[in-house]
């Protein structure tokens, strides 16, 4: 039987308390942070490139070569940040990993600081995680008490600590730039690129920024070896992924699935199909930020190649799932009025545009569109994807830029039919 | 000294969002009044602009004042599939105030909030610290009636 449900990086999910770090110890945990110091900062780098491993956040980066960026730099001091600001609606993986398997993620940060040659981390959680926050909290304290965090860790010479530092609730502060104005203390507003945070992040000092769930898969690569965990997966697409389930599905939940199965694997199997018989009318992936789908393409396959060829994003995992009750004029408006609220109000594509949007889509739904109304909308949300100032204005309009490719109908229903009228005169 | 209200750890300097996040916890009201945050900033050691721009930026602070308890009602995509927004009205009636208000009693606050990350188990609303999920219509009057039973015992 073909496997959908793997535990490559959950394995410990539900299994150990996340309160003692003596049942993380028990299964072979921290024990690559034993071992790790009498490695080369190179060969731990070599290892992790070599197990193609990709940014969980979203954006999909090679995590090997950004480490590789940092260990480069001869600036100092260095920075690790950890972003766990999941925000975007429909995630909540990272969370599960906090909740469930904290020191796994303590260990991956004291691997990848090592490789870079980083002496001080910083867990940036939103602030509503306040279950999460407690659970850290206890497990960086344990950690410290073992001597695995702090002066000469394990005797290696090597320090290393964590700081936790919760956000105040603003979804762009999962931008890696308005994340570190979070951490300098001030409002979380994006900063122009280049330079990148790798050259000159907290206090323009490198700074290597990386995902809850990247950051988790650390442990596995360097324990098991990249062959191994490069063995699951396609081609272009190595491992596995956390998968966030949500919506109208009968069981959702955070699954751990290896790259190549297919969004309807995940909805019918992991999901066990849609409550009381009924049909799928649109799926988004990624989250609110990500592209909505026809049921007609749900065959398409958890792959970065194979997502990109049809134009699509995977975001940070997210597959919401909107059954047939529901209408895709008003889904895309909540979407709306999402980004709207979450607009940090820097640049004037996103602030303007997404206000805008909004006021064409009530047209669309009331009605009272007109073919006009259709460019000028096309026109905005071109004009945003190509002149934001950072991810969040750039990928606010992906699921209304979908929905116009793919239910373009919904859209033409909404024009008011003037030529109509006037015929019949 | 405000800042001495909360725990040391928070009151450094360089974590000047915690800091004012346990104040502002600190206090029954849920807000950071003009006078308070003048005071705080001088205390940080930061721009009485920079310390407003921060509680005006980010949505978990408030410049008036709230109630004791705060429900956070998420509406988002995978709670509003699921029937958010008959949550959201059955709090405002049972409430008799709208979004955005607070009670008369000062006990509660209704807000709409971004995703929680509980889309597992939507419709979600948090009041205070704690998530509540899967939540129906009728579940409503018997929790907030936990809360006003909790708020009247610690008077």
């Amino acid at each position: 039987m073909k496997k959908y449900n793997l535990d490559l990086i959950t394995r410990n999910c539900g299994k150990i308390d996340p309160y003692s770090i003596d049942s993380y110890i028990e299964i072979g945990g921290y024990d690559t942070v034993r071992n790790i110091f009498a490695q080369d900062c190179e060969n731990i780098i070599n290892e992790i490139k070599k197990s193609e491993l990709r940014g969980r956040g979203g954006a999909g980066f090679p995590t090997g070569n950004k480490i590789e960026y940092v260990y480069k730099a001869n600036i100092t001091p260095k920075f690790l940040v950890c972003n766990a600001d999941e925000g975007e609606p429909g995630n909540f993986k990272d969370r599960f990993l906090l909740e469930n398997d904290p020191h796994q993620l303590i260990e991956g940060m004291i691997i990848a600081s090592h490789a870079a040659g980083i002496n001080k981390g910083y867990i940036y959680i939103r602030g509503e995680y306040n279950k999460a926050i407690g659970i850290l909290e206890i497990a960086i304290e344990q950690a410290r008490r073992k001597g695995f965090l702090g002066k000469n860790i394990c005797g290696s010479g090597f320090d290393f600590d964590i700081e936790i530092y919760s956000g105040a609730g603003a979804y762009v502060c999962g931008e890696e730039f308005a994340l570190i104005e979070s951490i300098e203390g001030k409002a979380g507003r994006p900063r122009n690129k280049p330079p990148y945070p790798v050259s000159a992040g907290i206090f323009n000092k490198p700074t290597l920024i990386n995902n809850v769930e990247t950051l988790s898969t650390i442990p596995y690569i360097i324990r098991e070896g990249a062959e191994k965990y490069t063995s699951v997966g396609t081609a272009s697409s190595k491992g596995t992924r956390l998968v966030s389930l949500s919506g109208n599905v009968n069981r959702r939940g955070v699954f751990e699935v290896p790259f190549g199965i297919s969004v309807r694997e995940i909805i019918f199997n992991l999901g066990k199909g849609i409550p009381h018989g009924r049909r799928i009318k649109m799926v988004q992936l990624g989250g609110a930020s990500g592209p909505c789908i026809p049921p007609e393409m749900i065959d398409i396959r958890l792959d970065y190649e194979e997502f990109a060829k049809n134009g699509l994003s995977m975001g940070a995992g997210a597959v919401i799932v909107i059954d047939d009750r529901h209408d895709i004029l008003d889904i895309l408006r909540n979407i709306l009025v999402f980004f709207k609220h979450e607009s940090c109000g820097k640049c004037t594509p996103c602030r303007e545009g997404n206000r805008h949007i909004l006021n064409i889509l009530d047209k669309f739904i009331t009605r009272t569109a007109t073919e006009k109304d259709l460019s000028t909308l096309e026109s905005i949300l071109n004009v945003m994807t190509d002149t934001s100032f950072c991810g969040l204005g750039q990928a606010a309009p992906t699921a209304i830029l979908t929905a116009l490719k793919y239910f373009r109908h919904q859209f033409l229903l909404g024009i008011y039919k003037e030529f109509e009228i006037r015929n019949a005169v | 000294m405000l800042l001495e209200t909360i725990n040391k750890e928070s009151r450094k300097s360089e974590n000047i969002l915690n800091a004012l996040l346990e104040y502002q916890k600190s206090k029954d009201t849920n807000h950071i009044s003009e006078e308070e945050l003048a005071q705080l900033a001088e205390e940080l050691g930061i721009t009485e602009s920079r310390a407003y721009s921060i509680i005006t930026f980010y949505s978990l602070f408030s410049t008036r004042p709230r109630g004791k308890y705060i429900i956070q009602v998420c509406n988002d995509v995978p709670c509003y599939v699921n029937g958010s927004t008959n949550i959201l009205e059955e709090l405002e009636d049972y409430l008799e105030i709208r979004v955005g208000g607070t009670t008369h009693d000062g006990v509660f606050s209704l807000e709409r909030t971004s995703c929680l990350g509980c889309c597992n188990m939507s419709p979600a609303i948090r009041i205070g610290e704690k998530v509540y999920g899967s939540l129906t219509k009728d579940d409503i009057p018997r929790i907030i009636s936990e809360y006003r039973r909790k708020y009247h015992e610690e008077i």
